[in-house]
């Protein structure tokens, strides 16, 4: 293994000096760069949701006497998404500990099990889309309408990219093992899984339990 | 068979508009078949695949960009001096309503993101990795994206004027008139969508150049010994991606209202047109710091090298350069102060906009003082410097004015605001991108650009720009609002509309100056063969002019802030000669077409967006998700550059 | 890669100081899930209090999820990525509140 790739690392210390303390995932320079690259792009999205809460916070009254939050929303359907979820969360976490012991095995079935229950979670918010759909709740009856299909559906299709992403980086980790390559693959689709959660937990928060009991 | 091309010439081609469009086309036409005559004349397809359409080299793409930026200058020009010439005289009915709708709009979305933008980004690419000790960004591929998605986004906003109608409700594109039940073309569309795609170039880019500042320096070059220039783009790179999510948003929202009938920004159905305007400009106002911060990093470089100092208290200019970005966040509803949010949101906004004035203030300054006892010479890039600080004082000075949120009430679009913004953004960010074009311009090609010619179009821009813009601060105190299209004699507008006019012209004028100069100096330019040809201060100087395209042959090891200056001081300059020993095997990433490719699945897919043809979009799509799981499968992107070719090639350039 | 088996069996006792950290997350981001439902549905809260109670639930299932899951602190040099992420919050919230703050003219007409 070459220690230098093209990139020089500016603030790093260069690779071996700090073996004992980086896990596998930032053990090549190159590697860490993307990791740092992406938590980078997560910044910047977290803004663009800034965005679309601002605007849905804005228009979530503007129901133009269409269906309310309190009248649309299905309770124990929020829920179960929020459950699954989370529990989606903490199985990509364990992939990334499995990653970290280098068990290729056991990391693919984590993801797989994430995968499930991210399917699931689409499934079920894209059953609640057709639902609110069907009792003539569309995106163009109200800005509310508008505002919350579009946040709730713009995070949705994160969930469904980062599915795909996922099986992607599931047939490298079963093609190749874990090096520290794939392993960055693992963690990045890992945080990016779990930032998805960060502002699920909003979206459940601001959107759905504030729109039912308040 | 007949009948469904005429419809399709009447509908798309829009051939019963008039001359101006058959003139487009026929250009059109004509540039095409005079590209693809010379290519294959001198059998350079392979040679354009190879070197440019697939490369990920820092410094090519850097090339690209300011070549499109430089393109799209000529255009916008084109557009300001079409509407100059529609203004010149009362009733004038050179060009009609809709037509003069149209181009100003063009003209201020080219300026700004098919100008501006890639000519920063020109510099970006240029003179960062150079700067600090890097042989490329740190995602040389995700450069090449950026680059490709910007390109096609600017091509998909151009081909509007000739294929289905330019945008017509200004750059900023306000809602309600924006929505379908105001303005039913495509244009519109053209302008949502292009900017969409170029918007997700330019968050790549952020994100690259922020990694690249960040993680990529030479060893030895702590934050603090990083040349000014670096720093600029840093603060410009962090304020790309805290709003640039925020246009994106904006105009995603629009385009779901045009396009799936939502009522975000309607009248009706509850919506807000009013939170479009908030959205464009949490992005707006900090695109002006966008741009010009990176002009502001130019000045630095500029004013160190030809004043033969050491910039003036340079700590100072990082902690202002910092505060900008985080102020600079923090102002944008002055745009909108009309809107009537009340004295309290109004006060506040007053007093930021205001507050970004104290770290320019410490700028300007600075600036004053590293030439202060300096040995200046005036080269063309402090020649435009020099221009700068005069220009932006007035647009500082007139800023504050327009800051002040009661009086905003009176200046508020009209003429006064027009000569405002282009005294900044002309004064502050054309003018610094053209010293940047000057000082890195030999760097880039290996030769000077001519002096004399340079001189010309210097003089000639800036008279022009004085003479052009100072009547429009009367203008709009008499009464002119901006985007009029025609007006009465009676009003007394005639005069100085004229002079504004005549001022246009002598800046158009002065391009043409700058296109000899380029033409002439390819030819008979100062070439530069020490690679050091204004005797700099920063580590790009060090090496080669045009630079290898591994950059460094060994990475320098940087202990002074001024390393180069610094090291010619001390009559040390031996030491960033590579010594054969030292020159091992370098991994440069490989070439890719595949940025290319997605660049063109984009194109498709805006296409598909921009006339709802919903089988293009979806093919368009499908193959951006193709190209970027090719992308993910792909191990091996990099390849050896080995020793001996190394040492070879620094054999010819005389550096062994 | 020999090197890196090496290092992960030296640390065995960190690995299992990490499982229990995930542990731990997720117990914790359901009980703050089940807690924001009870305090929602069960609880007759006005509305002030309420949301705030909510938002402050919402703040600790992110402190989880970027402390315990995501590994926010980790990295190999200095920590310039949290400091990327602490300033998208701090600009979220700018924009957010800037935002309702500027627009709220809007309830005043309406």
């Amino acid at each position: 293994m070459s220690t230098l790739t093209w990139e020089w690392p500016g603030v790093h210390a260069a690779p071996g000096e700090t073996s004992g303390e980086v896990s596998i995932e930032y053990s090549q320079p190159s590697e860490s760069l993307k990791i740092f690259g992406f938590w980078l792009f997560l910044a910047t999205d977290m803004l663009l949701f800034a965005c679309l809460f601002a605007t849905y916070v804005l228009l979530h009254t503007h129901t133009a006497g269409g269906p309310t939050a309190r009248t649309l929303f299905d309770v124990p359907g929020f829920v179960a998404e929020t459950f699954i979820l989370l529990t989606s969360s903490f199985t990509s976490g364990i992939a990334t500990y499995e990653m970290r012991r280098q068990r290729a095995g056991s990391v693919a079935l984590w993801l797989v099990i994430t995968m499930l229950l991210g399917m699931a979670f689409v499934g079920l918010e894209a059953k609640e889309f057709v639902d609110y759909v069907q009792m003539g709740a569309t995106m163009s009856r109200s800005a509310f309408l508008s505002a919350f299909f579009t946040l709730v559906g713009t995070h949705g299709s994160h969930v469904s990219l980062g599915i795909c992403w996922m099986a992607a980086v599931l047939i490298q980790v079963l093609r190749q093992g874990i090096h520290p390559q794939t392993a960055r693959k693992v963690f990045n689709v890992s945080i990016y899984w779990h930032f998805l959660d960060v502002v699920w937990v909003f979206i459940f928060t601001v959107v759905y339990l504030t729109g039912v009991v308040m | 068979m007949w009948e469904a091309i005429r419809q399709f010439g009447d509908t798309y081609l829009m051939w019963k508009e008039g001359p101006l469009i058959w003139a487009s086309d026929v250009l059109i036409l004509l540039t095409i078949a005079g590209i693809v005559a010379v290519l294959t004349y001198f059998k350079k397809w392979k040679w354009l695949w190879d070197e440019w359409l697939t490369t990920v080299d820092h410094k090519k793409i850097g090339i690209m960009y300011l070549i499109c930026a430089l393109l799209m200058f000529f255009r916008g020009g084109v557009d300001a001096l079409l509407m100059r010439t529609q203004l010149a005289l009362p009733n004038n009915h050179f060009l009609d309503a809709e037509h003069y709708d149209q181009i100003f709009t063009t003209h201020g979305t080219i300026m700004i993101l098919f100008m501006a933008m890639p000519f920063i980004f020109a510099l970006f690419n240029i003179a960062v990795p150079l700067q600090i000790g890097a042989r490329d960004v740190a995602f040389p591929y995700l450069n090449a994206i950026s680059f490709w998605l910007f390109f096609f986004g600017a091509l998909l906003f151009n081909i509007s004027f000739v294929f289905g109608g330019s945008p017509d409700a200004g750059w900023t594109s306000y809602p309600p008139l924006t929505e379908l039940g105001f303005d039913k073309g495509p244009g519109e569309n053209y302008y949502l969508v292009s900017l969409l795609i170029s918007g997700i170039g330019t968050i790549g880019t952020g994100i690259n150049f922020i990694a690249t500042i960040l993680k990529m320096r030479a060893p030895g070059m702590t934050m603090m010994k990083m040349p000014l220039f670096s720093w600029a783009v840093l603060a410009s790179s962090i304020v790309i991606l805290t709003v640039f999510p925020a246009l994106n948003v904006a105009l995603a929202l629009l385009l779901i209202d045009r396009l799936f009938g939502a009522h975000f920004f309607t009248i009706q159905a509850g919506g807000n047109p009013m939170m479009f305007i908030n959205l464009f400009w949490v992005w707006g106002h900090p695109e002006v710091y966008i741009v010009v911060l990176v002009a502001f990093g130019v000045y630095s470089e500029v004013v160190a090298t030809f004043s033969r100092k050491e910039i003036f208290g340079y700590k100072s200019m990082v902690a202002s350069l910092m505060a900008i970005t985080i102020v600079g966040d923090l102002t944008w509803v002055h745009h909108f102060f009309t809107m009537g949010a009340g004295p309290d949101v109004n006060s506040f906004f007053a007093v930021s906009t205001m507050a970004v004035g104290i770290p320019t203030g410490v700028k300007m300054f600075n600036w004053l003082f590293t030439m202060y006892r300096g040995r200046i010479r005036l080269t063309l890039p402090m020649l435009w410097t020099l221009a700068f600080i005069v220009c932006f004082a007035f647009a500082g000075a007139t800023g504050v004015m327009l800051a002040a949120a009661p009086a905003d009430y009176q200046y508020h679009n009209s003429y006064f605001l027009v000569a405002h913004f282009h005294q900044a953004l002309i004064g502050g960010v054309v003018f610094g991108m053209l010293a940047g074009m000057y000082y890195w311009w030999p760097k880039m090609f290996g030769f000077k650009l001519d002096e004399r010619l340079g001189r010309w179009a210097f003089w000639l821009f800036n008279l022009g720009f004085y003479v052009c813009f100072v009547p429009q601060y009367a203008l709009g105190f008499m009464g002119m609002q901006r985007r009029m299209y025609t007006y009465p004699a009676v009003f007394g507008w005639g005069p100085l509309n004229f002079i504004s006019t005549v001022g246009a012209y002598i800046m158009g004028l002065g391009f043409l100056f700058i296109v000899a100069q380029v033409l002439y100096s390819i030819k008979y330019g100062e070439r530069d063969v020490t690679g050091d040809i204004w005797d700099g201060r920063t580590l790009e100087w060090s090496l080669p002019s045009p630079v290898p395209h591994y950059n460094f042959a060994v990475i320098p090891y940087v202990t002074h802030r001024d390393m180069w200056w610094e090291l010619k001081e001390q009559g040390r300059t031996q030491e960033l000669r590579p010594r054969p020993e030292d020159i091992r095997p370098i991994h440069m990433p490989n070439n890719s077409g595949r940025p290319f490719l997605l660049g063109v699945c984009f194109f498709v897919a805006g296409l598909g967006f921009v006339f709802a043809w919903w089988l293009l979009a979806v093919l368009g799509l499908l193959g951006v998700g193709a190209c970027l799981l090719a992308r993910s499968f792909e191990t091996h992107d990099e390849h050896d550059v080995p020793a001996e070719e190394i040492r070879r090639y620094e054999a010819q350039l005389g550096r062994l | 890669m020999q090197a890196h088996n090496v290092r992960t069996l030296a640390g065995r006792d960190k690995h299992r100081h990490a499982l229990r950290q995930y542990v731990i997350g997720f117990l914790a981001s359901i009980v703050l899930t089940l807690a924001a439902l009870w305090v929602g549905f069960a609880h007759g809260l006005p509305a002030g209090p309420l949301l705030l109670v909510l938002l402050l639930l919402a703040v600790l299932q992110i402190g989880v999820q970027l402390f315990l899951f995501m590994h926010i602190t980790e990295g190999d040099g200095p920590p310039v990525h949290s400091l990327a992420i602490a300033l998208a919050f701090l600009f979220t919230f700018v924009f957010v509140a800037g935002s309702l703050w500027a627009m709220s003219f809007h309830y005043m007409v309406a």
